[in-house]
């Protein structure tokens, strides 16, 4: 590429439209795509990217260990505490999904067999009080021989077929540990529904973790330990033949790479990180149920690593904390009612920011306002007041809730029901339309979408937030691997024939 | 000798000749619910090699189209128009609303993917599936809703409706008029695909579609267009098994799909993937084992059953009874 002569050789004159041959194209265009990092963010994302990555480490390990000074403990629980567990939970699994490419649905059984593993050694349910050292050992290792069982079975199923394997295991983990619950040595083994309490803290030469902040600290510390080693691991000659197993097994096992050893190692490295995460979170909620462990936490780790990007180590932890942080935002709060919906008009808004050529988001913008305004003129001069009577959720004190009131059409309680169906169906389906047209007709069919999207979210969404947040899951996987399967830091696949 | 092997016996001998009849005429129908499942799996991953998890879930927005036409006509109480054509209606749109939830799910979720990397898909799947249950947990509040088919249609001073009138009894044993209408409409539903995919000429392109796509393309066949009916198809016949469902056992609720949905695939696999036949024949090995597991284990166990039966089937015979052997093309 560097050219030293001076006298460039002339291009012809269709040169824009031709494949340039002899330069891989996405090797060609590294430094546009730098230069194209411009705008606000522009020089934190260049200096970003320019660093290496042990500071990137430790700049982490600055701001993550700073939280606990300046957060109230309840706060430190629910952002800081279950955002390294998500983030912990993640990178396991990215050893698995993003490094090998082996779709495992089975992987918050592991994390529940060490947490129940944890509450079998740590518990008066037997009477045996392990210390911490030998305990998180042993159940790490424990979760690891199931995941080598479980992996055994990859030898033969590819694909899909690991996948339902794992997924009927996890639906077996959860039947078993709920209603199966033998009995052995006269205690039902599980504990049943209720589960196991009363578990021992985690204690290291007789101090124990206590409070939050020392759990966090030593979470925090696992975390790192955690992605500094997978670092290692990715960067090595194993984690060279992980991605080579990932991309093509078939031509990875002409090379000589040993497939199945490799598969079953990452499953087993997976299942053992799970295991590890349960124990530490059993120890800090000192008692476990099966309802820790169902089909939805698995769905909130795979948002983890698909948002974050499969195969990216930081991945994962952004992902985490993009993640557990609008998880919460979305739950009914006291102290700040309104954030939710400061949250989802600010999205809405960016949304539409994004949009280029810039008239393109104005139109849309003044369109939808404009839309709204009509629609609620029209529905109070026209209908009766129960369609327009109802109240916003959550409403507070703030100004966000009483604008909204007078743009959304909210119908009272009596109306709600079939309204919220027919409106929520409608969203989908305009959705659906905007999906398939192109140009100026998607612009137009933008209004009435948005609007929607802000009656259905004040009308469905907004009061059941629990729900709002597992939707906006399966939204997000379906979104994140149709448009942008690189997730928001990983690197494009760039298919080369 | 363990004690779980002394309550079998102690079952298998207690509930004797009647109770095992009884045992295996609800596996015949559960296993011809799950076979009607089966079979979109299999022509689904036939034809797209995509294990679509959405599937299940679809059966389940099937049962809840059915209720929501049942609710429409006043039912289950006091039905406006005579039982026949309600479920004649029941079953018409439900099958016409999943088909075209089924080709939407295609459209907007799985085509944008065609050549992407195979986890992809499988993962904009489960996005898919987590998305339907969550959304219909939301606009029904996440209760059940339950068909009442006791007394469905019922006139007069009947005890019963007409759906659990006693057709014949073997031994004592009675056979319900909707145990026969269920497995009666899957037993033609199934005909009626074995014709269409082995006598027409769309059935003709499918097939090419399924064996080779590029190829297929090649010769002239719109094989988008093909998978889109493909996909109309089997989320007709879940959309039909839901109703099914519901007029069967009565409830529907908004989680239905996922366990049903399992079991369907494992039923798929068993009979070989791929297979048409072979989804029918492992649908009512399913529904066999998941009735006698009941009744002889105890239904706690019956997940497990399956769960270790569809492992043993990977592990020593991954093409199925009936799938053919896969070779691998490089």
């Amino acid at each position: 590429m560097s050219d030293q002569s001076n006298t460039p050789a002339p291009e012809p004159p269709d040169a824009e439209a031709q494949t340039r041959i002899g330069v891989d194209s996405w090797v060609a265009e590294s430094d546009d795509r730098q230069a194209r990092k411009r705008g606000f963010f522009g020089p934190a994302a260049r200096g970003w990217d320019a660093s290496p990555d042990p500071v990137k480490l430790f700049l982490f390990i600055a701001v993550a260990g700073t939280i606990p000074f300046w957060m109230s403990e309840g706060d430190l629980f629910v952002y800081g505490l279950f955002t390294v567990l998500y983030a912990t939970l993640g990178l396991g699994l990215n050893v698995v999904v993003g490094f090998a490419g082996l779709l495992d649905l089975g992987y918050v059984a592991y994390f529940g067999i060490g947490a129940y593993g944890y509450a079998l050694v740590s518990s008066e349910h037997y009477g045996i009080h392990w210390p911490t050292l030998a305990s998180l050992p042993a159940v790490m290792v424990f979760t690891g021989l199931v995941g080598l069982l479980l992996g055994l079975t990859s030898r033969r199923l590819v694909g899909d077929y690991f996948a339902i394997v794992t997924l009927f295991f996890l639906q077996a983990f959860l039947v078993f540990t709920n209603t199966a619950n033998p009995d052995i040595a006269g205690v039902g083994l599980t504990g049943g529904s209720s589960g196991i309490g009363n578990l021992d803290p985690l204690k290291f030469f007789g101090y124990s973790l206590t409070s939050v902040k020392q759990q966090y600290y030593f979470f925090l510390i696992v975390l790192c330990l955690a992605t500094a080693g997978l670092y290692f691991a990715n960067r090595s000659r194993t984690g060279r033949a992980w991605r080579a197993l990932r991309e093509d097994p078939l031509a990875a096992e002409v090379m000589s790479i040993p497939v199945n050893r490799l598969k079953r190692l990452a499953i087993v490295m997976g299942a053992a990180l799970a295991g590890l995460c349960g124990a530490i979170f059993a120890a800090i909620q000192t008692a476990v149920t099966s309802s820790n462990f169902t089909l939805n936490v698995l769905i909130v780790i795979f948002a983890v690593v698909i948002l974050g990007g499969m195969g990216s180590i930081a991945g994962p932890i952004l992902g985490a904390i993009v993640i557990n942080v609008s998880l919460q935002f979305l739950q009914p709060q006291n102290d700040h009612p309104d954030i939710k919906r400061w949250l989802f008009y600010g999205a809405i808004i960016l949304f539409i920011a994004l949009m280029k050529p810039w008239y393109r988001a104005v139109v849309v913008l003044a369109g939808t306002v404009a839309f709204g305004f009509a629609v609620h003129a029209i529905v109070s001069a026209t209908a009766a007041a129960s369609w327009t009577s109802g109240t916003v959720a959550d409403a507070g004190s703030a100004s966000v809730a009483k604008v909204t009131a007078h743009w959304v059409v909210i119908p009272n309680q009596a109306l709600h029901g079939s309204f919220a169906t027919y409106a929520y169906i409608g969203l989908v389906v305009l959705v659906c339309v905007v999906r398939s047209v192109t140009g100026w007709w998607r612009t137009l069919a933008l209004v009435p979408t948005l609007y929607m999207t802000a009656v259905v979210w004040e009308n469905v969404l907004a009061p059941n937030p629990a729900v709002t947040a597992e939707i906006l899951f399966g939204v997000l996987l379906i979104v994140i691997m149709t448009a942008r399967p690189q997730g928001l830091i990983g690197t494009a696949r760039v298919e080369i024939v | 000798m363990h004690p779980l092997l002394f309550s079998i016996i102690d079952n298998i001998r207690s509930l004797g000749w009647g109770g095992a009849f009884q045992l295996l005429r609800n596996g015949l129908v559960l296993g011809s619910l799950y076979a009607l499942i089966a079979l979109g799996y299999t022509m689904i991953y036939g034809i797209l090699k995509l294990l679509n998890f959405a599937h299940g879930d679809v059966y389940m927005v099937g049962a809840f189209l059915g209720y929501g036409i049942l609710t429409r006509l006043n039912g289950p109480l006091n039905l406006a128009i005579g039982i026949v054509p309600a479920i004649a209606l029941m079953f018409a749109v439900a099958m016409a609303g999943s088909g075209v939830l089924g080709v939407a799910i295609e459209r907007f979720a799985y085509r944008p993917l065609r050549n992407a990397p195979r986890i992809a898909p499988l993962i904009t799947a489960i996005g898919v599936s987590f998305f339907l249950e969550n959304s219909v947990q939301l606009l029904t509040n996440g209760f059940q809703y339950t068909y009442d088919p006791f007394e469905l249609g019922k006139t007069g001073n009947e005890e019963l409706g007409p759906l659990y009138h006693t057709v014949f009894s073997v031994a004592g044993n009675p056979v319900t008029a909707v145990q026969l209408f269920v497995v009666g409409t899957a037993v033609f539903l199934m005909v009626a695909l074995v014709l269409l995919v082995s006598r027409t000429k769309f059935g003709k392109s499918m097939r090419a579609t399924a064996y080779d796509r590029e190829a297929a393309s090649m010769m002239g066949i719109d094989t988008d267009r093909v998978i889109a009916l493909t996909f109309f198809i089997a989320s007709m016949l879940a959309g039909a098994a839901g109703v099914m469902f519901g007029l069967y056992l009565g409830v529907t609720y908004y989680f239905m799909g996922f366990l049903a949905g399992l079991k369907a695939f494992t039923a798929a696999v068993i009979g070989g993937i791929g297979s048409i036949p072979g989804a029918m024949l492992g649908g009512l090995i399913i529904g066999l084992v998941e009735s006698f597991a009941i009744g002889y284990v105890g239904g706690q166990w019956s997940d497990i059953v399956i769960f270790g039966l569809f492992i043993l089937f990977m592990l020593f015979r991954p093409r199925g009874l009936l799938g053919s052997r896969a070779i691998q093309k490089v």
